[in-house]
């Protein structure tokens, strides 16, 4: 049915393209573009592996049509690292082995790398609040929360000395 | 799983939304997406067109204007939850937000579809019957004001006509010595209640319910609103005994049914604990605690 000429930009690069409405952001992500690390986990808006950020807002990209994100900007987890250089959410989830499948990581670093830009001295409860949109079943979150306590020390440092 | 075919127009502009969804009888509107996008790759809804109302200008709103609190129909549940004006002055629409889905689900979304959905498992709905809320309804002959009370009717059915868009939800400003509460049971976080109560309640000064309002989440076709509850409780002081014998009537109140998530018995039992214990919240706000 309908077919609709879109402009995303994706990690500040735009990208046209002709796409069936019915065509999920997801599936614009992995299939045309061929950017696999936004992962499809549960397909039902439940696990949150899928989790882009869209205009700066961690959502669930199994769950949003491509047409809809036509015009407005897209972050992925092939956007995390500037310069070939980690985010510091990266970095602390490697740090602190914040991961053990690595299924679930991609959408856990862009929730909470969206967290640290809204608050970036979030609490223990705050960030346990903030990720329970995104399901790990690996690690317990002990860990995660680790993560995300040491990328907020980093980025705090980071930011006093820059 | 992939959606069946159908159009889409994002119309810019609330009078081409109206048109765009009188001209096709299986539009539907797409609002945050949240339930339908789901609905549609389960193939258990098959609209031919939707309408997307994220472009349209004026809808996302939080502002307290001549006594009521007006939201409008595309706000973000987020932009509700880290609301100020929401969390100092309305704890029973706080307290719900917090615990409808999950958190990355509330950043897509809205009210408006929570409580245009007429879907018994939405928490808001049972919020605004205990609220006493009105909807505001756009549609070719204009505009019209719907108490909630009369807004659902049956399981996916609410008053709006097929070409009525759902624009605005209005929360009557509390008065003074009142306070609300939501209290839901669920498996994890983002599942649906097993049952959840919502209750707003004023008092007047000799800590009598001046006014109370009692909903019921996914215990039904649709929300709940607890009238017999309520009735009891008006003019009556705010005690245990007496909210216990509310709770048996918001009990009687539920029409659960047996699923995945318990029994008939344990529901209504589940109704009967929550209706005391949100009561128990609400009071205690109300006189300020």
């Amino acid at each position: 049915m309908s077919k609709h000429h879109i402009t995303i930009t994706i990690n500040g690069k735009a990208h046209e393209a002709d796409v069936e409405s019915r065509l999920l952001l997801v599936h614009f992500l992995r299939e045309n573009l061929n950017m696999t690390g936004t992962h499809i986990g549960c397909d039902t808006t439940s696990c949150g592996a899928c989790t882009v950020q869209l205009n700066g807002k961690p959502v669930k990209s199994c769950t949003v049509l491509a047409v809809q994100a036509d015009g407005m900007e897209i972050k992925t987890i092939e956007g995390l690292a500037t310069n070939g250089k980690l985010h510091p959410i990266q970095e602390a989830f490697h740090e602190k082995h914040g991961l053990q499948c690595g299924f679930c990581t991609p959408g856990m670093l862009m929730t909470s790398s969206a967290l640290l830009e809204r608050n970036p001295h979030p609490t223990e409860d705050e960030i346990r609040h903030a990720i329970s949109g995104n399901l790990c079943r690996c690690t317990g979150y002990m860990n995660i929360v680790k993560a995300v306590q040491y990328a907020a020390d980093k980025m705090a440092e980071g930011g006093q000395n820059g | 799983m992939i959606p069946p075919s159908f159009d889409y127009v994002a119309p810019k502009t609330l009078s081409d939304a109206v048109a765009a969804l009188g001209g096709n009888e299986n539009a539907k509107i797409l609002a945050g997406g949240q339930s339908l996008i789901p609905l549609m790759r389960f193939r258990l809804a098959g609209p031919t067109m939707l309408v997307d109302l994220t472009r349209v200008e004026g809808l996302s709103y939080i502002e307290e204007k001549d006594g009521w609190l007006r939201i409008g129909a595309m706000t973000r549940q987020s932009a509700v939850e880290h609301s100020e004006l929401v969390n100092q002055k309305y704890s029973l629409l706080a307290d719900t937000v917090k615990v409808l889905s999950d958190p990355v689900v509330r950043n897509l979304g809205t009210v408006g579809g929570n409580v245009a959905n007429a879907d018994p498992v939405n928490d808001e709905p049972a919020t605004m019957l205990a609220y006493g809320a009105e909807v505001v309804a756009v549609g070719p002959q204009g505009e019209r004001v719907i108490p909630i009370s009369s807004f659902y009717l049956d399981l996916y059915q609410s008053a709006l006509a097929r070409d009525e868009i759902l624009t605005e939800v209005r929360v009557p400003a509390p008065k003074p010595r009142s306070g609300g509460a939501y209290l839901k049971l669920e498996r994890k976080v983002g599942d649906y209640a097993t049952a959840a109560v919502a209750a707003q309640a004023e008092l007047d000064g000799d800590d009598n319910f001046a006014s109370v309002g009692i909903g019921l989440t996914n215990v039904g076709l649709t929300a709940i609103k607890a009238t017999a509850a309520e009735e009891f409780l008006k003019g009556k002081a705010a005690t245990d005994e007496n909210f216990r014998e509310a709770a048996k009537l918001a009990a009687e109140a539920a029409q659960p049914i047996a699923d995945m998530r318990g029994s008939e018995e344990y529901k209504r039992s589940l109704v009967k604990t929550y209706t005391v214990r949100v009561l128990r919240l609400a009071v205690q706000r109300a006189k300020g605690g």
